[in-house]
């Protein structure tokens, strides 16, 4: 990159804020998400003078980290946010742990106190590295100006490499003023990381072997598929198996959702057919997956059908972790997917097609079940419809974000996905307040596109400051609310768990959603009756250069179907029909 | 099962706190942990002592692996070591108690560096166990205050844990 730069032939000096700016601009980052403030006004000031990239300006700092990582997760490219001291980061803490429980590669630029005031409860000092620690993949606080590059530096190197995460460099203020000769490494090696793995061929090798002897194989993917750029291989290896496969909630869209070897999501929400398949196979390939809580329900019951269970994962504590595993396979998944793809191709001959066809007809009954099925007459909004509809009306084409409840959960067993990265959703915190600045992250990546962002009325209220933002920089996201009145997901637990006790679940006082999307300068519109929803998503997705929001009254009495209890296991589902 | 785990690890300002904060966020349990420079003053090496069942030591050592500033791992427990750590006690010693407290320490071949009318200061070094034992075998109304380092461990023979 810019190594041989004027600066350094010439022996000058930059500033440690000019250095900052110089670092993220041969990173060869576009954009970065911000707030200023006290500590990083020398980094501004900086910004001010450059054009390499475009800071985008949020409202709220949470909501700056959201959008980095939005745009994380639908490019592959490392999310850049800044913030000031104190306040600055904690309100980014929300979004730094969105982040790393979904392994998504941040890198996140705090101001911090001059270094003679750390410790002194100076003005907006928090300890940020300490904070943050537990929901980094690691963190700095650069206490010498000469170490300032190669800490941004490694700071990107880590991030994105091995297992992806977010990662902090803290900045304190005489650090940006003080000045030393700049050059932007090229490369780092670091003795205590080691990011590039390799499968064990011989592991490998197995997993083939068992893989061709199934009778009920399956197929279980995760985040780590699109993390890792490997959907390519994995759709290339199920369609040369010929077996079911599954997504998680992180992983769809790594096989496409609409091929008919797609047995639908897993998990608490997922498909009646899934589930079963997961609990009654015989051999299991999880690629990129962790067996979490959330997917297999209690690891006690999982483990009550013996099956054989081969895992790739790029980090060794994902495997084994919940699980048994006899096969484990650590190492970056594309790599160990296309030697699977070999070793596959070669013995497709082998396998057990009788088996495997007796299993196919046993999972066509379980999908007979139509677990997804919902009342088409209602006279009332059903929130699947909605769903369904924008499926149609977008041509499965958008690249969706969510919030976290009922709509999140229809949005992903409702819209297809064939294509990784266009499913944009907090799994692993959960983040109410994701939704909308995900969405920003997206469209500003990927300018044209149709973007939306799915969401409730009680989410889409914890970062709705972020019209603002939409309006300054034009981001035509279309905001697709689910309005229920209700938290919808606490209440459904409520009614199921608490002897309908809804406590605090409902949400009076609501706004005028219309009025409130026009005063931010958008397009709001109210649809109260099924046969306008089809209409109104039509008038809205043509409507390219702007945003709108789509205040949809929907059935405030609708569940999430199936769904596994927490702690029961993964084939213990309450279906539509048993209540 | 009790593990003795030693890390070689960068030693930068908070590496320790990393590893503290493992443990604590993740429920393991610490029975003792040191810490100090090597030969390298870049590098600490650490010596973690826990328990936990077969997994859960998997868990650990995976999950310190991950640890960006750990450079090496090995888990002591799984293959033949040595262990010794440090006590220093402090006991009553006073009259009669002077001549059994020094036949004591010689017993457990603990030195007597600190030597008051009424007190005596014994050094104790060897595996935990000894110096539990040296604590069980003497009277406890006559201990003042007693203090210790922790284990430290090292594989035995050609078991070395070096970058
Ligand atoms: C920041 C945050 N606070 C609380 C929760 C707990 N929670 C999970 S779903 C949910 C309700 C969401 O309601 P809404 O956005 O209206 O979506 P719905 O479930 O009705 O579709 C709540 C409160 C959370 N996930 N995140």
């Amino acid at each position: 990159m810019m190594n041989n730069s004027l600066e350094q032939v010439t022996g000058m000096e930059l500033t440690g804020a000019e250095i900052t700016v110089r670092c993220l601009m041969d990173e060869g980052v576009d954009l970065v998400f911000g707030y200023p403030g006290g500590a990083v006004l020398n980094i501004y000031d900086e910004i001010f003078k450059q054009k390499g990239f475009k800071h985008i300006l949020v409202r709220h700092e949470q909501a700056a980290v959201h959008a980095a990582d939005g745009y994380a997760r639908s490019t592959g490219r490392v999310g850049v946010a800044l913030v000031t001291s104190g306040p600055g980061l904690t309100n980014a803490v929300t979004g730094i742990a969105t982040a790393y429980m979904d392994s998504i590669p941040l890198v996140v630029l705090s101001g911090q106190v001059p270094t003679g005031a750390i410790g002194m409860d100076a003005f907006q000092e928090v300890d940020a590295v300490g904070i943050t620690r537990p929901c980094v993949k690691h963190n700095f606080l650069v206490k010498d100006i000469r170490d300032l590059a190669i800490t941004i530096k490694k700071a990107f190197h880590i991030a994105a490499t091995g297992r992806p995460g977010p990662v902090l460099v803290d900045i304190p203020k005489d650090i940006t003023a003080q000045k030393t000769a700049y050059s932007y490494p090229e490369s780092v090696v670091m003795r205590s990381y080691n990011a590039i793995v390799k499968g064990h061929s011989g592991q490998i090798k197995k997993a083939a072997q068992m893989l061709l002897e199934a009778k009920r194989p399956m197929i279980y993917s995760g985040g780590g598929v699109v993390l890792g750029n490997a959907a390519k291989q994995l759709t290339e290896l199920v369609h040369l198996l010929g077996y079911p496969c599954t997504n998680t909630l992180m992983g769809l869209g790594a096989f496409p959702g609409d091929d008919k070897q797609f047995v639908g999501m897993l998990g608490m929400h997922g498909t009646y057919e899934a589930n079963m398949a997961m609990q009654h196979c015989d051999v299991l390939l999880a690629v990129g997956a962790r067996f979490d809580d959330r997917v297999i329900g209690s690891p006690d019951h999982f483990a009550r059908e013996s099956r054989r269970i081969i895992h790739i994962d790029i980090d060794p504590s994902s495997i084994a972790k919940r699980v048994k595993v006899d096969v484990p396979i650590v190492g970056d998944v594309a790599a160990v997917l296309d030697e699977m793809i070999k070793l596959v191709r070669a013995g497709r001959e082998k396998r057990d097609t009788e088996s495997v066809g007796n299993w196919w007809t046993q999972i066509n009954e379980w999908r007979a079940r139509d677990c997804l099925r919902y009342d088409r007459a209602s006279d009332i909004i059903k929130p699947q419809y909605v769903v369904e509809k924008m499926y149609e009306v977008t041509g499965g084409n958008a690249w969706v974000t969510t919030d976290v409840g009922q709509h999140q959960m229809w949005a992903a067993q409702f819209y297809k996905f064939n294509k990784p990265r266009r499913w944009v959703t907090s799994g692993g915190l959960g983040t109410m307040g994701f939704g909308l600045p995900a969405a920003m992250g997206v469209q500003l990546a990927h300018p044209g596109e149709t973007v939306a962002c799915i969401t409730g009325e009680s989410s889409i209220q914890m970062c709705i400051q972020e019209l603002s933002t939409c309006l300054q920089y034009r981001t035509p996201i279309k905001i697709v609310s689910l309005n229920n009145r209700y938290m919808g997901m606490v209440r459904q637990w409520q009614e199921f768990f608490y002897s309908n006790r809804y406590a605090e679940s409902y949400m009076d006082s609501l706004p005028d959603f219309v009025k409130l999307a026009e005063a931010y300068g958008h397009v709001g519109m109210k649809i109260e009756k099924p046969a306008d929803v089809e209409g109104a998503l039509r008038e809205a997705f043509a409507l390219k250069d702007r945003l709108v929001f789509m205040d949809f009254l929907t059935d405030q009495s609708e569940n999430v179907f199936p769904m596994v209890p927490s702690g029961a296991g993964i084939s213990e589902m309450i279906l539509a029909e048993d209540l | 099962m009790r593990h003795i785990i030693s890390l070689l690890m960068e030693n930068e300002a908070g590496a320790l706190s990393r590893v503290a904060g493992l443990f604590s966020a993740r429920g393991y349990n610490i029975e003792s942990l040191t810490v100090a420079p090597t030969e390298d003053a870049t590098l600490s090496r650490m010596t973690i002592v826990t328990r936990g069942s077969e997994e859960v030591i998997e868990q650990i050592v995976k999950q310190l692996n991950k640890l960006i500033d750990v450079v090496k791992i090995l888990d002591l427990s799984d293959g033949s070591h040595i262990e010794r750590e440090l006590m220093l006690v402090k006991v009553r010693a006073f009259g009669k108690e002077r001549e059994e407290m020094k036949r004591m320490a010689d017993i457990f071949r603990g030195r007597i560096i600190d030597v008051t009318e009424k007190t005596y200061t014994i050094e104790v070094t060897g595996p935990g166990t000894k110096l539990d034992a040296f604590i069980e075998a003497i009277d406890p109304v006559a201990i003042l205050e007693t203090v210790r380092t922790g284990a430290s461990g090292i594989g035995r023979g050609e078991r070395i844990l070096k970058i």
